[in-house]
């Protein structure tokens, strides 16, 4: 099912019915070639696979639990939903993480690993917080957060859009990390476990089954699972060019919505990231204006993702989609803005999302829904601790991003002398890199090789435009803040094997 | 009035799920806790405000959990030391969860059933809460318009939790007080045909066990019963065992898991176990709930779907710590099940000498109360007018059996884990004092 939607889409608007059944096909066989060529042994559970014969000689034990029922897994049925998900990762994306997981790089352990360059984590600045822990929190966790309360405070049963003082400390986070050009309102915060469940939670919120936001592509590969796998709703790219320097045009995103009238497809909204990933831009005023008289013209949704606003390393100031909406009285109904601390506060693992809405009913219905994804009171609490330090976190963002800095800069400095170039950008924890010169064909299977051949041969995992949804074929995202100063000419050197071999003949 | 009008017509939809009332929050079930948040009774400051027994949290064993905590604060904390792990655990965003953590619930599920059964770490999928556990399943084993088998009466938040984002349907298995409210072979079957004459495809048999709202276990034989339903029906068999550390006794409780083992493991693709610490180690707030699924498929698409519900690394780490420490975990099930039977006692005695029956518990933070003595007619209504009467003149708050889809009026669940027992003491006396004006009353009218 999952195959046969993008397809359709393909073959329905953009491409016509030529491009649109070859490119598809031509994708679908090379990844079938990838995937027998490269299918790992399958790790969950493990099971010894016995003849039935022999099963009644193994002793009562727990090997008993481990072995996968003789041939009749998939005969009790699943749902649609579940055949789905359960299908094996097609996207490069995914497939890309796995590798890395299977495989690490590790300096001492394991130098021959492969180097994730393809997940947006930043490691730049996590012992800052280690050092505020160590100096701030010596005691059990019982003595943490504001109240006091002990294990009551953290044991029991609390809102499930989070505690009162968590709500204040974001809300006050994402004032600072903004700029401090708008003020949050804590009332207004609604937290969820990730960012991830709480753009999902959005997508039951403001669309049915079947409708369709639009998307500015390339887009963050997560956007397809998150906004579509269990609700129904579809994800429309509005394709953005190099020539444009990747920015979004208020024309192909006229075209986009037009096209989908025609065909009888209702646009509920447009989903944003601002910072956008994976190129990095910023988007200016002007078209977040333009952005929201678009919105208000059709009588539809904004979702802006900030989850990278304090990621900046440029001097682009960042403007938020709620200071537009500061200063328009009217039309706040329609604007949602999704943060979160897995970026500019580099802690994924404790899982803190935040929807931030101007709608009074849409926040009611994703309070209620918080409560299937809602965040340990414990890291609330310790989040609390940290994010009241108003001294700490203006150090932290002003550090982090001067690291962000210098990062970005030897990167790309490396790149240069490989003779890649990458899109001017100003935020993310990546960059955007033009290998168009080095695929062969100039497609999309061409850009897959040397996917491959990066992530086989170079041992770099990088994500390919392709799984972004870019049109134009060659680019790759970079994520370079997973990695430290030593690790830089490493990469470069891994890198420089590949472009090497893939330099066209003089 | 131009203008008001122009105004609804430019605003913004919603979808049908957020419009929806399937979140259940207007029902009794909830309205009484509005009650209790308006007035909530403390000793000292409010001793005349609502007890709240609408809640079932355990808060009587917090002094063991906090003396651990306390004690072991460098395996809870990561300030301690710089080598703390503090900055591989905030980046570990795996849905697959840490594997310490996921090797702690499996021994932690195996000593909660005495050892009886065991878990293979493999097959624990980490979700935020057993909330999100059962709606997770229900998204994986059923598509939207086909329904589940779930016997009543049961925990109301299920038709919030089954139903509402995945589109599915609750059929209720109606069980009655004649035979104390057991599952029978019988029932099942007259609610997968009431589904089949409404055109709605069973999927799956949804059992929580121990019981919510009846705090009993349900009998081995019962459990062979139902998973030989489900194996004839070819769907799948789902039990929620959040409360089998709040058994009385050990031995009392049966887990699915069991009977699986003891029939060599035949047909378990069709069983998953969901599970959670919010009873039985009283932790609601760190929500953590899990999976476990002796399908393969299903494993793999729950871990993958989990991603919207991960637990937090750092209360991963916490737990992984303590729920290895196998003589804490020994001590604490073992003094948990003693109070809370301790508990269950005081308030059946407490009842009795109020004249007022319950039904036979071994499990669980409530008891199941039997008031239809007290309604003139057996209805409905007259069931939710007892039910504000006790809300507003005794000032307990109590969950209604209607909301619990009980089909026989005058049962209610009454919770008595989440106070002291001094509260516990004051709530006995105000229902003991309502139950003698009721007689004075009845003998006045020569009744």
């Amino acid at each position: 099912m999952r195959l046969i939607v993008p397809l359709q889409g393909v073959v329905q608007g953009r491409g016509g019915l030529i491009l649109g059944s070859l490119i598809p096909c031509a994708l679908f066989y090379f990844l079938q070639f990838y995937l027998k060529r490269h299918r790992s042994p399958p790790r969950n559970p493990p099971s010894p696979s016995s003849s039935a014969a022999n099963l009644s000689e193994l002793p009562r034990s727990s090997s008993r639990a481990n072995l996968t029922t003789r041939g009749s897994i998939g005969l009790v049925h699943v749902s649609a939903r579940a055949k789905a998900v359960a299908a094996p990762n097609d996207s490069p994306y995914y497939i890309g993480l796995d590798r890395v997981r299977e495989d690490p790089y590790d300096e001492m352990s394991n130098p021959d690993g492969v180097i994730q360059l393809g997940l947006a984590e930043n490691r730049l600045s996590l012992d800052l917080i280690e050092d505020w822990l160590s100096k701030n929190l010596t005691g059990s966790i019982l003595g943490v957060g504001g109240n006091g309360l002990g294990l009551s405070g953290i044991a029991t049963y609390q809102p499930m859009d989070g505690l009162m003082e968590f709500k204040v400390a974001m809300a006050d986070f994402m004032t600072e990390v903004m700029g401090r050009t708008v003020s949050f309102d804590p009332s207004r915060v609604v937290l969820t476990s990730g960012a991830t469940p709480a753009l999902e939670i959005l997508s039951f919120c403001l669309a049915d089954q079947g409708n369709a936001f639009l998307v500015p592509a390339p887009y963050y590969p997560g956007f397809d699972r998150d906004m579509r796998w269990r609700t129904g709703v579809d994800l429309i790219p509005v394709h953005c060019r190099s020539c444009d320097n990747f920015t979004l045009s208020i024309t192909a995103l006229e075209q986009s919505f037009n096209q989908a009238r025609k065909r009888g497809q209702k646009v509920r909204g447009i989903l944003i990231s601002n910072p956008s990933n994976p190129v990095g831009n910023l988007l200016n005023r002007d078209m977040l204006y333009d952005l929201l008289d678009f919105a208000r013209e059709r009588n539809i949704h904004i979702i802006s993702d900030e989850i990278f606003a304090g990621s900046k390393y440029g001097n682009e100031e960042f403007v938020s989609m709620a200071e537009i909406v500061d200063s328009e009285e009217a039309d706040k109904d329609r604007v949602h803005i999704i943060y979160g601390m897995s970026k500019d506060f580099s802690v994924p693992g404790f899982r803190v999302g935040v929807i931030y809405s101007f709608n009074e009913n849409v926040l009611a219905a994703s309070r209620k829904l918080t409560r299937f994804s809602s965040v340990s009171t414990p890291t609330q609490q310790l989040l609390v601790s940290v994010l009241s330090d108003k001294r700490f976190t203006q150090e932290y963002i002003k550090m982090n991003k001067q690291r962000m800095r210098s990062t970005y800069d030897l990167f790309v400095a490396g790149l240069k002398e490989l003779g890649i170039e990458c899109t001017k950008s100003s935020a993310g924890l990546y960059c955007w890199v033009d290998m168009s010169r080095l695929i062969s064909p100039y497609n999309e299977k061409g850009e897959l090789d040397l996917w491959d051949k990066l992530l086989n041969i170079a041992k770099i995992n990088v994500t390919p435009g392709s799984a972004c949804h870019c049109i134009e074929p060659g680019w790759f995202r970079f994520c370079f803040t997973t990695l430290n100063e030593k690790e830089i000419p490493i990469v470069m050197e891994r890198i420089r094997k590949v472009v090497e071999s893939c330099k066209p003949p003089m | 009035m131009a203008i008001e009008i122009e105004h609804e017509l430019s605003a913004v939809g919603l979808s049908k799920v957020a419009v929806s009332d399937t979140h259940g929050e207007d029902s009794p079930y909830f309205a009484g806790w509005k009650a209790y948040d308006e007035n909530p009774y403390d000793e000292s400051c409010n001793p005349s405000g609502v007890i709240q027994m609408g809640l079932a949290e355990n808060q009587v064993s917090f002094d063991l959990l906090e003396e651990y905590l306390e004690n072991h604060s460098e395996a809870t904390n990561f300030g301690s030391t710089k080598t703390s792990g503090f900055r591989d655990n905030a980046l570990f965003q795996d849905y697959h969860g840490l594997i310490s953590f996921r090797k702690a619930m499996a021994s932690f599920m195996e000593q909660i059933r005495g050892g009886r059964a065991k878990f293979n770490p493999d097959r624990v999928v980490i979700t935020a809460g057993a909330t999100a556990a059962n709606e997770l399943l229900t998204f994986i084993l059923v598509d939207p318009g086909d329904a589940l088998l779930v016997p009543a009466p049961y925990y109301p938040g299920f038709d919030r939790d089954l139903r509402w984002r995945t589109g599915v349907n609750i059929i209720p298995v109606h069980c009655e007080s004649s035979n104390n409210f057991e599952i029978t072979t019988e029932a099942l079957e007259a609610a997968y045909k009431e589904a089949e004459s409404k055109k709605i495809r069973v999927r799956g048999v949804l059992i929580t066990n121990p019981s919510n709202p009846l705090g009993a276990t349900i009998k081995r034989s019962i459990l062979e019963d139902i998973l030989e339903f489900a194996t004839r029906k070819n769907i799948h068999l789902v039990s929620d065992e959040i409360y089998s550390g709040s058994a009385f006794s050990s031995d009392e409780f049966i887990s699915i898991a069991e009977i699986l083992e003891a029939r060599d493991y035949k047909d378990c693709e069709r069983v998953h176990i969901v599970y959670s610490l919010s009873k039985d180690l009283g932790l609601p707030g760190f929500r953590v709930g899990t999976i476990y699924s002796y399908n393969d498929k299903v494993v793999t698409t729950a871990r993958r779907m989990s991603s919207f519900t991960l637990i937090s690394s750092q209360t991963q780490q916490l737990l992984a710590s303590m729920l290895s420490d196998k003589k804490f975990t020994e001590n604490y099930i073992r003094i948990n099940r003693e109070r809370l039977k301790k508990r269950y006692e005081m308030i059946i005695d407490g009842l009795e000498k109020a004249g007022i029956q319950c039904l036979k518990g071994n499990a669980g933070l409530f008891c199941w109360m039997n008031l239809s003595p007290l309604l003139e007619e057996s209805t409905k209504q007259q069931e939710l007018e007892l039910w504000k009467l006790i809300l507003h003149e005794v000032k307990l708050n109590i969950s209604p059996g209607s909301s619990c889809h009980c089909s026989e009026p005058g049962w209610f669940r009454v919770c008595f884990a989440n106070m002291s027992e001094k509260t516990l003491e004051v709530a006995l006396r105000r229902i003991h004092d309502f139950m003698e004006r009721r007689n004075t009353v009845k003998r006045n009218n020569g009744l």
